[in-house]
């Protein structure tokens, strides 16, 4: 062995590799633990105490949503109940869901179940994208809920003939094929006027997770077409 | 040893083997056909509209493509261990019990895919129709079939590696097979948070295609560069376990390139940037030691035959196989790697994440990573199974491999170029909403891209039916040295 370099034996490399495989994992498993701890689910308590999660309660669907510029971090970021004007949220201002802006949070949490359990059972994914994971047949899902399209002057919302954002989704949802917004459909999956309100409030709560500014700009740029 | 690789004639294990390649070249020509259904789709939306809709042509594309993968993973296991260990693969009735079980398994799971396709949103459309998890659609009952089967396979890999000569290759395989095959159970959750869903659900994803995989591509190169052209083993396996070194060093943490959008924390951004960038290293290093190795048992075949260029023999002694090892070794540096890297930093994440660039990404890099050895291994079994001491080259096999290659880096450029679309007029020019996509869609030259990748994947699909002929002839045809 004396006159072998360490660098052409075998035993040295397998070494080296189980023991870069080991400490690669145990980071990866430490960073797990603080990461699992950061996008736990918040509950109502945290919004009634102004407490921001990277992902909201439930009952976030109670709330008014928006997705504005912080400073503080250099992109977007959502903004739950009003903006306290330095980019963060004031978890003030309500909106009305489905006529109603005090479900309770077993209620939410039931909503939020059943529009999860159709995300996927629906099969979502596998034309859209959520948080830009999935198909790219159809657009991201990440901020539908706050697309200008399904707003009181988009044209969505006008198409389907409802006077708010969550009956115009549902409708949509719920008879796809009849509002043809392009050549390229959605098809009719079957989805019920209850799973059809569980999914928007599904879309309106993962509109009010923080993606860490993803997607850049959203909505801000209507009409900018060939640079004007 | 029981069996060596020129003979698999009376090897059970390598009689299993065979059958997991036919089930899966199956698999890998019914993930082309739903390809090319969503490719027209995208051309042609109304193409079966509301009866074999996108989601569900898509859905059994990347499902085939997952299983078919997986079948020919198990088989090349099964084919090479006893050459490895020298001994009969222990538990090989049990293997073969299993084999029938997954087959099953499978063809149920497909058939519901097709003529169930959704249910209502509840709980048991999750146990019995579909998950409706990327890649990992298959339904809970189906899951816990796969981890019995799976528990299977790494139960008979071990006890031969325990009881037979363990090689250094085997003893790779043992270590992976079981992070390849626990990892799965990462995936077997249902929550109401998607960050967590997804961030578990990567744990499946990347750690298999982006680490246990690479690692289980680095163990069957190193077979193949042994048995196809009597490399030395004992430099094979040291590269083997520096690449190991590699891959796991990089590819374990350069699961935070899928963290960077998913409500996760900001820190992912520096530690997915930095080790996703490193992925492509071990790429190189891999590609480096094929060549490498060629050249140098070529040229030590020459000193020994005391010949000059145009007399010396080549080494090569499956000249098909090392042709897919070698397309491998080039297309998992140039899809995983470079096209890869292409958007692996956040900041140019931020816009391409979720467009088409991912998906030539993915093209190119199941095909160049993956696919090639696979098939590479599937000419080996067919050469040990017909007794051929070289097999050569025929006419389909050399269109089969043509086509095939053409075709998937024509459709990877024709996607590249629809990405860069969706990229410019989607994302950055138009904010990325409902609107912006459709007028990124719209574009004449995302229009034209996807008339070229289904032109391309007509192409491929053309090379799989030639792949196929060849498949099936090849073994008795008079031109091979036996």
């Amino acid at each position: 062995m004396a006159n072998k370099s360490v660098w052409s034996d075998n035993r040295f490399w397998q070494r080296s590799a189980a023991w870069i495989t080991g400490f690669a994992s145990v980071l990866l498993i430490w960073l797990t633990f603080d990461t699992s701890a950061q996008i736990s689910m918040g509950n109502d308590a945290d919004l009634q105490n102004g407490v921001t999660k990277r992902v909201p309660g439930p009952t976030v669907i109670n709330y008014k949503i928006t997705y504005e510029m912080s400073q503080k971090r250099g992109h977007e970021v959502p903004i739950i109940g009003g903006n306290d004007g330095n980019g963060m949220s004031l978890f003030q201002e309500k909106e009305t869901f489905f006529g109603r802006d005090d479900w309770s949070e077993e209620e939410a949490a039931e909503l939020l179940h059943l529009g999860k359990l159709g995300s996927q059972v629906k099969n979502c994914m596998n034309c859209h994208t959520l948080l830009g994971n999935g198909a790219y047949y159809a657009p991201d899902l990440t901020k539908a809920w706050l697309d200008p399209a399904w707003g009181p002057n988009g044209s969505m919302q006008a198409m389907t003939g409802k006077d708010t954002k969550e009956e115009a989704m549902a409708e949509f949802l719920q008879h796809p094929s009849q509002y043809p917004t392009h050549e390229r459909m959605m098809p009719n999956l079957g989805i019920t006027a209850e799973e059809a309100k569980g999914l928007v409030a599904f879309l309106k709560h993962m509109s009010s997770i923080d993606t860490n500014g993803f997607p850049r700009n959203f909505g801000r740029m209507q009409g900018a077409i060939n640079g004007k | 040893m029981a069996s060596n690789h020129l003979t698999g004639i009376g090897s059970e294990s390598k009689q299993l083997a065979t059958w997991y390649f036919t089930f899966a070249a199956i698999l890998f020509g019914a993930q082309l056909l739903f390809g090319l259904v969503a490719a027209i789709q995208y051309v042609m939306p109304g193409f079966l509209f509301e009866v074999l809709d996108f989601s569900v042509a898509r859905m059994l594309h990347i499902n085939a493509l997952v299983v078919w993968m997986v079948f020919a993973m198990f088989g090349a296991v099964y084919w090479l261990l006893p050459d490895e260990t020298g001994i009969e693969t222990v538990g090989i009735k049990i293997g073969k019990l299993l084999y029938w079980v997954f087959v099953a398994a499978i063809v149920v799971v497909v058939l519901v895919y097709l003529f169930i396709q959704v249910g209502p949103a509840d709980e048991t459309s999750i146990w019995f129709i579909h998950e409706g998890r990327e890649y990992i659609e298959a339904p809970r009952w189906a899951d816990f079939g796969i981890v019995v089967v799976a528990l299977g396979f790494v139960g008979n890999l071990f006890l031969t590696g325990i009881k037979g000569n363990r090689s250094g290759i085997v003893t790779v395989l043992m270590a992976d097979m079981i992070a390849f095959a626990g990892l799965y159970l990462c995936g077997m959750f249902f929550t109401d948070n998607i960050s967590v869903d997804q961030y578990w659900w990567w744990w499946v994803i990347h750690l298999w295609v982006e680490a246990t995989w690479e690692v289980y591509v680095g163990a069957i190169a190193a077979y193949g560069l042994i048995t196809m052209i009597g490399a030395h083993r004992k430099t094979v396996e040291m590269w083997l376990w520096i690449e190991v070194a590699m891959l796991f060093g990089s590819g374990i943490l350069g699961l935070g390139h899928h963290y960077f959008w998913i409500g996760t924390p900001e820190y992912w951004w520096e530690i997915g940037a930095l080790f996703s960038a490193l992925e492509p290293l071990p790429l190189v290093a891999m590609f480096i030691h094929v060549l490498y190795d060629w050249g140098k048992t070529q040229g030590a075949e020459m000193a020994n035959e005391h010949t000059d260029e145009d007399h010396v023999r080549s080494v090569i002694k499956n000249k098909p196989a090392f042709t897919w090892f070698v397309l491998n070794a080039f297309g998992n540096f140039l899809g995983a790697g470079i096209w890869g890297f292409f958007h692996t930093l956040p900041q140019v994440n931020l816009y391409t994440h979720g467009t088409q660039f991912t998906s030539a990404h993915g093209h190119l890099a199941f095909f160049g990573a993956y696919a090639t050895i696979l098939v590479g291994m599937m000419y080996i079994a067919i050469q040990g199974t017909n007794g051929i001491k070289v097999m050569k080259h025929t006419k389909s096999s050399i269109w089969a491999v043509s086509m095939i290659t053409g075709g998937v880096v024509g459709m990877t450029v024709a996607l590249t170029i629809a990405g860069y679309v969706q990229v410019l007029v989607s994302r950055a020019q138009m904010g990325a909403t409902w609107a912006g996509y459709f007028d990124g869609q719209s574009g004449m030259w995302f229009a034209q891209a996807m008339d070229w990748r289904l032109i391309m994947g007509a192409v491929t699909f053309t090379g799989f039916l030639l792949l196929v002929k060849d498949f099936l002839s090849t073994g008795k045809n008079p031109v091979h040295e036996r």
